[in-house]
């Protein structure tokens, strides 16, 4: 045998490790920005296979929003405990001390304090120079532009004019204090490329994905689950379905599925024949074309 | 997501099979290149709506804008797929590279999109430095155009080897058989010393689809296969016969029992009870192991990220490369090499830049710029700078050596970046054609006689006086007095002055920011010769850049160099003009000169700075020596 080839899947899993040691070798500091979906639990897997037999030598840093679905939570800390993770969970406290939540504030406003300004506040406060993210380029068009290593000025402000070139598989890892990088090893990851990995790897996520009974209320033709008691059900009717979520992130923002997908290849089915494309599910990507883009001057992922 | 229907009847009868099947792809990376009108974007939204790799949503997105912003009336403008950032689509072109992904029943796709106007070199380079293949499209009715010519070469440099012309528009020449054979003969023809493999010439409408997923019947005469046939099947085996390289990236100690060298293979492949050797360590081993979390492989291949574990326990560290032994890289500090430019401000020889290669990153200086190359004829002109999107042919001269392979050989081993020290950006990429020569045979000639005994005699401690400032701020002034006082008190000095260094040494020097870079570092290097022979040395130079004083205090070593700034405001300095020189820079007659049209620097970390507005140079010339004094530069 003189000549082989390596899958595509292969393929994508070396260049993502790469981009994971080269960061170990020459950053300080780097994070990894868990956040429990199953994106992040790809780049998980490839984070243990970079530093086999060794822990990956970063921290895991959950920005947590305290809206986040209490599943979310369990299998977090779980997946942590299992593998030996230096866990962090970040809170906005000063936002949570005034209560901050998307029914009483609004999405906007929540996902600003709770989620942006959350990230730009745990990364300064550990001094952080590099954080790993799972953004992919496949997402959204503007993304499709998105370095790998993505440079962010002191504030963390993105400036799409000054961003480096990437040639070959060498990184540019330089910065001055107060600059940070965001990295991302699933650049170049699609979503079926994800779900095709989970398969093959047998990646395990949450069990959220999946589809249970589970008590829904319909708001403005989007099933919310009740997932606590802060959510308001007056003039709510809450049923019982056989529900499954696409992606995860606040309950109260994320919008749950009708399915009776109860087995991964049944998850994978699904995704494949729906007519969709994921992000679509996402509420605060509807607000206008390019939405993507300002989050992202502004320092949301 | 949108699927041809036997996609979907096999996902819905069987999805284990279906993913099991798809698992089985390989990939294939490559770069489009044409411009604006050739029609580019038009064909990767082709591409990507006959994959059928778009989603529902996105298509009706797609038909919303193509009524919103798009070129084609009431039908879907496909380029509208491809465009990206907001500002960008209302302009109506694309400025950067952009990646898109697809997929058929045998292969994934990612394509690097790089536009096509005329200051892009750059881009089309990032977008070829990692593409298997390219696709170079030109307009049936225009022919070959100047920016064909640019992006073959382009894409010959980065070393693609696999070519597709694809002839677009032929809709729009009556899919005439004679223009297209007329086209290819050309460019057969122009591209036949480009040292391309394989070229494939196809003709197609990406507009109405022709020769695109499927043959067309409009073109009988084409008996090749449609384009995304080629895409397909072209060969993206490895060569695991290769020499086997593995730059090693990170050391993988866990614990006292294992010592692994992780890295990404970049060529050949690699079995346990191979021999092999690190290089430039030059330390020989044999592959114990070759691990993954997935289990020990039994052969490793170029693109595979592992680790190695070897039957010795030698010193292996990152910026290491590790070969078979019987074909290692080479290793050496001085290299011919071409280098494109990235950046705004231009690359000056003999500046000291950071270079950063497959697993190490070391400072280094462009000792020469032997020519540009026009990217248009080819032709090669001489230059002293290289501006934004230009390429050179340059000698690299790097702090240390490091183990390469030349870039026509090895993609991986022989590229580097170029890093600006002040700013961190990435301004440059190159690619090593040679070593100038073998680093390990030249040795510097062992000394009996050092500095440091040459500077006891003279009861000294030899050192550089750096006295930096604007035209007109005193430094010569202040130099010779220091001078004076020093040579009264028996101590041996030398100044070197910025007027007479002019008149001789550096009179074939100008005022460019090139020849001014080029002016300090014959200083410093004069500077450190007259160290090495024990004296006090100052200098007076405006040496208005941070980077080359950096330069020069590298060149000596800890405590050798005082930087003395001699701080004195533009107005004031100006309104001294002792030489005449700051009117004449005024009124027009004096370009690049340093306050005026040229930047000072101010330095950030000088050992002294003298205030001439509140000091005399008298009183600064006590200060110096005063400083000398106690800081143990004047002994016995």
């Amino acid at each position: 045998m003189s000549d082989r080839s390596l899958t595509h899947l292969d393929r994508l899993e070396a260049e993502s490790i790469h981009i994971f040691r080269e960061v170990a070798a020459e950053v300080d500091k780097p994070v990894f920005l868990y956040s429990v979906g199953k994106d992040s639990s790809v780049m998980l897997h490839l984070a243990r296979k970079a530093f086999y037999p060794s822990v990956p030598p970063f921290p895991f840093m959950h920005v947590d929003t305290t809206w986040k679905f209490q599943e979310m939570v369990r299998f977090r800390d779980e997946t942590a405990k299992k593998l030996g993770l230096d866990l962090i969970v970040h809170i906005n406290e000063e936002g949570r001390s005034q209560g901050v939540g998307p029914f009483t504030h609004g999405s906007a406003y929540h996902t600003d304090v709770m989620k942006t300004q959350a990230l730009k506040q745990a990364l300064d406060k550990h001094g952080f120079q590099a954080a790993f993210g799972g953004a992919r380029r496949d997402e959204e068009k503007s993304r499709a532009k998105e370095r790998i290593f993505s440079f962010r000025a002191p504030g963390h402000r993105w400036d799409p004019k000054n961003q480096r070139p990437e040639l070959w598989n060498i990184y540019n890892t330089r910065i001055h204090k107060g600059e940070t990088i965001r990295v991302f090893p699933l650049s170049n990851w699609t979503e079926l490329d994800i779900w095709q990995y989970i398969f093959r790897e047998n990646i395990e996520i949450p069990g959220l994905y999946f589809a249970a009974e589970r008590p829904v209320v319909n708001m403005d033709g989007t099933l919310i689950m009740v997932d606590d008691d802060r959510m308001p059900l007056e003039g709510m009717n809450v049923e019982t379905k056989s529900v499954r979520f696409r992606t995860l992130g606040c309950y109260p923002l994320t919008g749950a599925v009708e399915s009776k997908a109860a087995t991964l290849p049944e998850i994978i089915q699904e995704t494949l024949l729906a007519t969709s494309s994921e992000r679509q599910g996402r509420v605060i990507d509807s607000d206008q074309a390019a939405s993507m883009e300002k989050k992202k001057q502004e320092g949301y992922f | 997501m949108a699927l041809t229907d036997q996609d979907r009847a096999l996902i819905d009868e069987d999805v284990v099979a279906y993913l099991q099947r798809h698992e089985e792809k390989s990939l294939l990376r490559f770069i489009t290149c044409g411009s604006v009108d050739d029609g580019k974007s038009t064909l990767i939204g082709r591409l990507l709506y006959d994959a059928q790799m778009l989603y529902e949503d996105q298509i009706a997105g797609l038909d919303a804008d193509s009524k919103k912003h798009g070129t084609q009336g009431q039908n879907i403008d496909f380029a509208l797929l491809v465009d990206g950032l907001a500002a960008e689509r209302e302009q109506g072109i694309t400025i950067d590279v952009a990646y898109r992904f697809f997929s058929t029943e045998r292969r994934k796709f990612i394509v690097a999109d790089t536009p096509g106007h005329e200051q892009y070199t750059r881009n089309m380079a990032t977008g070829a430095s990692t593409a298997d293949l390219a696709i170079l499209l030109v307009d049936a009715r225009a022919g070959l155009m100047p920016q064909t010519k640019r992006h073959s070469f382009i894409c010959s440099l980065l070393g693609i080897r696999n070519v597709v012309l694809a002839v677009n528009k032929m809709d729009l020449v009556d899919y005439s058989e004679d223009r297209f054979q007329e086209i290819e003969r050309d460019y057969r023809e122009f591209s036949k010393n480009l040292g391309f493999g394989e070229i494939l010439c196809v003709p197609l409408s990406a507009l109405a689809g022709d020769n695109v997923t499927e043959r067309s019947k409009n073109t009988p005469y084409y008996d090749g296969p449609a384009l995304l046939e080629h895409l397909e099947t072209v060969s993206t085996e490895v060569d695991t016969q290769a020499p086997f390289r593995l730059p090693v990236q990170w050391v993988n100690r866990p614990n006292l029992d294992f010592r692994g060298f992780s890295g990404t293979i970049a060529s050949g492949s690699v079995r346990p009870g191979d021999p092999i050797i690190a290089v430039p360590s030059g330390r020989r081993s044999t592959v114990a192991r070759v691990v993954t979390m997935d289990g020990d492989l039994e052969e490793g291949i170029k693109r595979q990220a592992v680790t190695l574990t070897l039957t010795d326990e030698i010193d292996v560290s990152r910026g290491d490369m590790i070969c078979g032994k019987d074909s290692p890289a080479e290793q050496s500090d001085q290299f011919q090499a071409k280098m494109i430019w990235m950046a705004d401000d231009e690359m000056l020889p003999g500046r000291q830049y950071v270079f950063k290669t497959a697993n190490r990153t070391l400072p280094g200086v462009v000792s020469a710029l032997k020519n540009k190359i026009d990217v248009n004829t080819l032709e090669e002109r001489p230059g002293k700078t290289l501006a934004l999107n230009e390429i050179g042919e340059v000698n690299l001269n790097l702090s240390a050596p490091i183990a390469f392979d030349p870039y026509r050989e090895n993609r991986q081993t022989g590229s580097f970046v170029v890093i600006d020290k002040q700013t961190n950006a990435t301004v440059g990429a190159g690619m090593i054609d040679y070593s100038l020569r073998r680093a390990a045979n030249v040795h510097w000639q062992a000394l009996e006689v050092g500095k440091a005994e040459r500077a006891a005699i003279k009861h000294q401690k030899p050192a550089v006086l750096w006295f930096t400032g604007l035209s007109g701020s005193g430094k010569s002034t202040i130099a010779n007095l220091v001078e004076k006082r020093l040579h009264d008190m028996g101590r041996h000095t030398l100044i070197l002055d910025g007027d007479n260094v002019r008149h001789g040494l550096n009179k074939d020097l100008g005022f460019t920011d090139a020849d001014r870079v080029e002016n300090i570092r014959r200083v410093a290097e004069t500077a450190k010769l007259m160290l090495d022979a024990g004296l006090l040395v100052m200098t007076s130079f405006i040496s208005p850049f941070r980077d080359e004083r950096q330069m020069a205090r590298d060149l000596m070593g800890e405590g050798e160099f005082i930087e003395v700034h001699v701080d004195t405001p533009l107005e004031v300095a100006e309104s001294r003009d002792v030489k005449g020189l700051y009117a004449k820079a005024r009124s027009g007659q004096l370009k690049n000169f340093t306050g005026i049209d040229s930047e000072y620097q101010t330095p950030r970390n000088a050992e002294l700075t003298i205030n001439t507005v509140d000091m005399t140079a008298e009183e600064a010339a006590e200060k110096i020596v005063g400083y000398l004094d106690e800081n143990g530069y004047l002994t016995g």
